[in-house]
């Protein structure tokens, strides 16, 4: 393979691993992938922007080599020059910061760092400050090749690691998220980005701007729900997107007919294992539990390239076209919310 | 009032099958599913929505064309990259409903319109009311969307003289969590033995210790791992956690789901079934309470019996253990009131 040639110009895919359902198994395919991706000799970043919960670390457990800070802007009033004009108050939308008799107060928790109280304040008297809200960690991961004799499979290989941690007690992921999405490194031939659960803002940050977005769902009435949702919000956002089943066997055929009828295609179906889920339990990867499992991830990898390839490979004018279905299809559930409940 | 809220920092560790089936063993009880970004409780407890209604949780800048002049002032001062040139457009996804560029525009060509990002609803159940909502994709404000459905479950439990909410909480630690913590009686933290949801689980006793709520936890599926499961419970206990409870592992859980029922009503069809095919029920208890708890049954609950009637290895008595972890959280809700009343 070509991409073996480590002078190779990267790939730079970027692939976002997501499910509006948590516990569908987001990290068991994010680190599975990577640590089958590596394997082939690609240059590997794998990215934990689950960041109220960052799990990836446990599973391919990185050298953490550095931390920084994750900051957010928040205002800082200057009591000596503030005349308690009210201004500030009146023009924040979150009701971040209140002016009182004597003093203003800011709650930093619902300040949106958008700016406009320090712009609008008549006496320049609010500077804006840094916040932590989270650390950006970053480190090396070593995985174990394929135990094979055939290849460049053998032997150890790095992926690089990047994960993002909200403070506990902070209420907005989004800075957190983003400054994940933003250590995306153009050099790496695949940048796989474990995102957060669920279809609303920190998502949307994760999933953005990648080449594909795989949905990891389960057959189940829940998992069919959830993934409803999921699908609504990448179509919203235009952004390419497959499924991977995962207990492939545990629930019923509704996930597989929805997929059908809506076009989506499914890369993968993980098939229910105990060994899987006490190789999770454990915190080993599956790939190394289960022999059979690196094939399928191989087989998923080859899909992902394939589907990223063909989303990527149509000109714009059928990228429009795309998108105006996306968004008609997207309208339409909306405008149903409540024959969700009609379908139990 | 008592009001429970079930979290969990790791998400699918259990959270709503197990309020479906503390639904019906409590009887009469408001339930309010909080997890706005992926609801799903409607789906077990036979819901039938009798209201809708419209939630707006903000505005988003438009920009009016006729007005506009290209000075590119908004795109300037737009901290959200939301502001793209030629002509000038609001991305309404990235748009966090500042105003500044409402507020700093010189031909006052922006337009600020409230957006409608959701919807919640009123549903009847056997069990109670049920307030649920939907966000729509892609939006922000779930934090305030949450505060709307505790409170409009709240404001019904009142009015229909019910002693207790049940919630069913969002996985995480950020807002829609927080929302849904703030003021409750006590709240159930649902894991599960791997390393994540031991890692997911410090995290949330941390932030309930932030809030001083009193917390219990469930470790589910916890024969999955039971050295760890053992572990995570002595940790949960050392943390504070007023008891700890265990729940097998059973695919059960996946087969209510699929009925649209709780595990209660799948174990007792499992019973049925095992009885009436000559071997020995496994849960004969699980079944006489489950017929007392005043759960109306229909034919739903046999469709699953033919998945349910392949047992796992050892398969646990689920049931009883849900019952037993409900008892234990009513005695704990009932001291939560008297410490409150002592105070």
């Amino acid at each position: 393979m070509s991409e073996s040639d480590p002078g190779h110009a990267p790939l730079s895919l970027r692939v976002a691993v997501a499910s509006g359902k948590g516990g569908t198994g987001k990290t068991t395919v994010a680190a599975n992938l990577a640590a089958t991706v590596v394997s082939d000799g690609l240059r590997v970043q794998l990215l934990d922007a689950d960041v109220e919960e960052p799990n990836c670390h446990l599973f391919v457990r990185p050298t953490l080599k550095d931390s920084s800070p994750i900051e957010v802007l928040i205002p800082e009033v200057d009591e000596a020059r503030c005349t308690l004009c009210g201004r500030c108050s009146e023009v924040c939308e979150y009701k971040a910061i209140v002016v009182l008799p004597t003093t203003v107060l800011v709650y930093n928790e619902l300040c949106h760092s958008c700016g406009a109280c320090a712009l609008l304040c008549p006496e320049q008297a609010i500077s804006e400050v840094g916040r932590a809200v989270g650390v950006l960690e970053r480190g090396v991961a070593e995985v174990k090749g394929a135990p094979r004799g055939d290849s460049a499979g053998e032997g150890t290989h790095e992926i690089a690691f990047v994960q993002g941690r909200l403070t506990i007690g902070e209420a907005k992921p989004v800075p957190a998220v983003h400054a994940v999405a933003g250590a995306v490194d153009g050099e790496a031939d695949v940048a796989i980005i474990d995102c957060p659960p669920g279809t609303s803002c920190p998502v949307v940050e994760a999933v953005r701007d990648s080449d594909l977005v795989v949905l990891v769902t389960e057959p189940t009435p829940f998992g069919l729900s959830d993934l409803r949702l999921a699908v609504a919000m990448v179509r919203e956002l235009g952004q390419p997107f497959a499924v991977v089943i995962n207990r492939a066997d545990v629930g019923d055929d509704r996930v597989r007919r929805y997929c059908a009828e809506e076009g989506i295609p499914i890369l993968l179906e993980i098939a229910d294992d105990r060994r899987v889920a006490e190789a999770y339990s454990r915190g080993q990867l599956a790939i190394e539990a289960v022999p059979g499992l690196r094939q399928q991830f191989g087989a998923l990898w080859s899909a992902v390239r394939a589907a990223a390839d063909d989303a990527a490979g149509r000109d714009s004018a059928h990228a429009r076209a795309r998108a105006t279905r996306g968004d008609t299809s997207a309208e339409a559930s909306d405008s149903t919310p409540g024959s969700k409940a009609g379908q139990s | 009032m008592k009001e429970l809220v079930v979290i969990s920092g790791k998400g699918g560790t259990g959270k709503t099958s197990l309020v479906a089936a503390f639904a019906r063993l409590a009887g009469r009880a408001a339930l309010a599913d909080c997890d706005v970004d992926a609801a799903d409780l409607h789906l077990v407890v036979r819901a039938n929505d009798r209201e809708e209604h419209p939630f707006s949780g903000g505005k988003v800048a438009r920009v009016i064309d006729e007005r506009c002049t290209g000075c590119d002032r908004c795109r300037e001062v737009c901290r959200f990259a939301a502001i793209s040139a030629d002509p000038y457009r609001v991305d309404p996804v990235r748009c966090e409903g500042c105003g500044l560029c409402v507020r700093l525009c010189p031909s006052e060509a922006i337009a600020f319109d409230a957006v409608v990002n959701g919807a919640w609803y009123v549903a009847d159940t056997p069990f109670g009311p049920l307030v649920h909502a939907r966000l729509r994709p892609a939006e922000e404000n779930s934090g305030k969307l949450v505060t709307v459905v505790r409170n409009e479950a709240r404001r019904l439990a009142t009015e229909q003289g019910l002693d207790l909410v049940l919630v069913d909480g969002s996985p995480g630690i950020g807002c829609p969590v927080i929302a849904s913590l703030a003021g409750a009686s006590l709240a159930l933290v649902v894991t599960e033995p791997t390393l994540s949801g031991q890692h997911d689980l410090g995290r949330v006793l941390e932030l309930c210790r932030h809030f001083r709520l009193p917390v219990a936890v469930c470790v589910n599926k916890w024969d999955l791992n039971p050295e760890l499961a053992g572990e995570i419970e002595r940790e949960a206990l050392a943390k504070g956690a007023r008891f700890v409870q265990r729940v097998g592992y059973d695919r059960l859980f996946t087969a209510a789901q699929i009925a649209g029922d709780s595990v209660l009503d799948a174990a007792g069809a499992r019973a049925t079934e095992a009885t009436a095919t000559g071997r020995r029920a496994p849960q004969t208890a699980a079944r006489a309470s489950s017929s007392a708890d005043g759960a109306p049954r229909d034919e739903a609950a046999n469709v699953i019996s033919a998945k349910a009637a392949t047992p796992d290895v050892a398969t646990p008595d689920v049931a009883n253990e849900v019952r037993r972890l409900w008892q234990a959280l009513r005695e704990a809700l009932d001291g939560a009131a008297a410490d409150s009343a002592v105070r």
